[in-house]
């Protein structure tokens, strides 16, 4: 909250600015400021969830197409006390990633990439959904969607500062130069200062937000499934994976579970990711000794990083009582998993399934025009 | 004239915690009811899956009568218990839990039966309803776990025994393998 705070005091203090070096007035920076945070505000409030999975090319499912896929939500649901099922969406991407969206509860979605579904077990599709349920639960969606818009807002307003700066400011400086000139200069380059070190303050302060909600999603999710090892064996999975997300958006990273726009050999403390690097994600979930609550997840981080310290609020904490684990649960043959999972996308695109009777699966497109479909194994010739 | 603007002031600030804590206490137990529900909307459903299973396994499995007749006996147990209260419901489950996991170990022996797209569809509906039943009883308690640390603790536990709040009551399991690690936690 206090990083929130400290970042929407940059914007004010750049439309501070903006105002003095160009409108005469700090008053009118500081509108214009807030003006256009608040347009960008209300944009990504109402619309954000929409544009986020129509950007992502997200389908919706239903039950039906996944049961199992839709069991585990709503298990995460339960077991995070959300009251309300949130929408499923699949993308259809080798790449395997899953996000959150939804200002609220009431309206929430999760994503899964078709890639996940395919290579993770049970246990570790619960694990990443009941990280993304967490997300949902603490509001985080909302959280990262204002402190995105707030630092879209700083990096447009200082990119037009130094553009009228550079094309109109010495129209700007003469206009008002029958004040006090000294002062203007003095103005304009803490303005220009800001202007340059401005973007890199909100990302930073961003970056750091979005780092302490991963943790407690993380700590979330092994509390809610009792069973840390199912997300720590995902993100493992997720970070041997070498295929990246096709259609993966900026604004959205801090929802998936992680970094889309991860590069390799990145320094294990970089402060510009969105996300911790996955090998301490996985450590810390791994070093839990045996339980699931708030408390061993902040022992275990503590234990990590020598220094100690506590990624857990303190709000979460004090509610923490001591949580047991539970053992795997048994899993379904990974071909079964692979088939389930493509069966899905051909659904989804709407090609139509015909059960040969030779056992051949017959996948027909959507554009097929003729009534009978002639199987390429056996020959027989089936009805559409 | 001090002195009696500070006494409206306490009393006011009274009035003001008493009804904070109120309606603090009045949404946990709101929380724990609902919590309670849903455990119930979880039984009943696995009460509904049970015939379909056992009559699947009947197919392939004829011989295994025993552990059949075990899992219905202890689901009519557990389906008459219904609405007999937290502590008869919760013992009539956990009974049909453990009849259920030793259909389940039986089960792996018959291949045939494990390859039938019925039977998975059916397997993968009654894991995910076990899991559910398991995380809205973890909800439940821990939901009944600071409803009643609410009504037991200084000052709240004046209002709840004024306004007539009843500590909650846990869903306790009986299965051995649930109870043995016992864990604490000193964070």
């Amino acid at each position: 909250m206090v990083l929130v705070a400290a970042m929407a005091g940059v914007l004010l203090l750049i439309g501070y600015f903006l105002g003095l070096a160009f409108f005469g007035s700090a008053m009118g920076g500081l509108v214009v400021a807030l003006l256009v945070w608040g347009i960008m505000t209300a944009v990504a409030f109402f619309q954000g969830d929409n544009i986020f999975l129509a950007m992502s090319k997200a389908k919706k499912i239903e039950r039906d197409d996944h049961p199992r896929l839709y069991n585990i939500v709503e298990e995460m649901k339960i077991a995070s006390g959300l009251e309300y099922m949130p929408a499923i969406y699949i993308i259809d991407d080798p790449a395997m990633n899953a996000f959150a969206t939804g200002r609220d509860p009431k309206r929430a979605s999760v994503a899964v990439t078709s890639g996940l579904l395919q290579k993770l077990n049970r246990d570790e599709l619960q694990g990443v959904i009941g990280h993304e349920l967490a997300h949902i639960k603490n509001r985080d969606v909302l959280l990262m969607t204002l402190c995105g818009v707030l630092l879209g807002t700083i990096v447009m307003i200082s990119w037009y500062m130094m553009h009228m700066l550079f094309w109109g400011g010495m129209f700007g400086g003469r206009r008002s130069s029958g004040g006090g000139g000294g002062g203007h200069v003095i103005v304009l380059v803490i303005g220009l200062a800001l202007m340059i070190l401005a973007p890199i303050f909100a990302r930073l302060i961003y970056f750091a937000v979005s780092r302490k909600r991963e943790y407690l999603a993380d700590a979330s999710s092994a509390q809610y499934t009792r069973y840390p090892e199912g997300l720590a064996s995902a993100l493992e999975k997720l970070a041997s994976s070498k295929i990246q997300l096709q259609s993966a958006n900026q604004a959205l990273a801090p929802m998936y579970i992680t970094n889309p726009f991860r590069k390799k050999g990145r320094a294990a403390s970089d402060l510009s990711s969105t996300h911790p690097p996955i090998s301490e994600r996985v450590r810390i979930l791994r070093s839990m000794g045996g339980g699931a609550s708030f408390a061993d997840y902040d022992n275990a981080y503590a234990k990590i990083h020598k220094g100690g310290g506590s990624v857990m609020p303190a709000s979460a904490l004090a509610g923490a009582s001591a949580v047991g684990l539970r053992s795997a649960e048994p899993e379904p043959g990974k071909m079964e998993r692979v088939r389930e999972t493509s069966d899905l996308m051909w659904r989804m695109n709407n090609y139509k399934t015909i059960n040969c009777d030779c056992g051949t699966k017959l996948k027909v497109p959507p554009k097929f025009q003729k009534a009978n479909v002639k199987c390429p194994h056996c020959g027989r010739i089936n009805p559409l | 004239m001090t002195a009696v603007y500070i006494i409206i002031g306490i009393v006011a600030l009274a009035l003001l915690f008493v009804v904070a804590t109120y309606n603090g206490l009045i949404r946990l137990r709101n929380q724990m009811e609902n919590a309670w529900a849903q455990i119930d909307v979880q039984l009943k459903r696995r009460h509904n899956l049970i015939p379909n299973l056992v009559n699947t396994v009947k197919g392939y499995a004829a011989h295994e009568r025993e552990t059949l007749e075990a899992v219905t006996n202890a689901r009519n147990v557990a389906q008459g218990a219904v609405g007999k209260g937290v502590g008869a419901q919760s013992k009539a489950e956990s009974v049909l839990s453990g009849a259920l996991s030793r259909l389940l170990v039986v089960v792996e022996s018959y291949p045939d039966l494990k390859a039938n797209q019925n039977f998975l569809a059916l397997q993968e509906e009654l894991t995910s309803t076990e899991n559910k039943i398991a995380f809205s009883r973890q909800f439940y308690n821990d939901s009944v776990l600071s409803y009643n640390n609410k009504t037991h603790m200084f000052p709240s536990n004046i209002i709840a025994g004024m306004t007539g709040f009843k500590e909650g009551e846990f869903f306790e399991t009986e299965t051995p393998a649930e109870r043995e690690v016992p864990q604490v936690s000193f964070g």
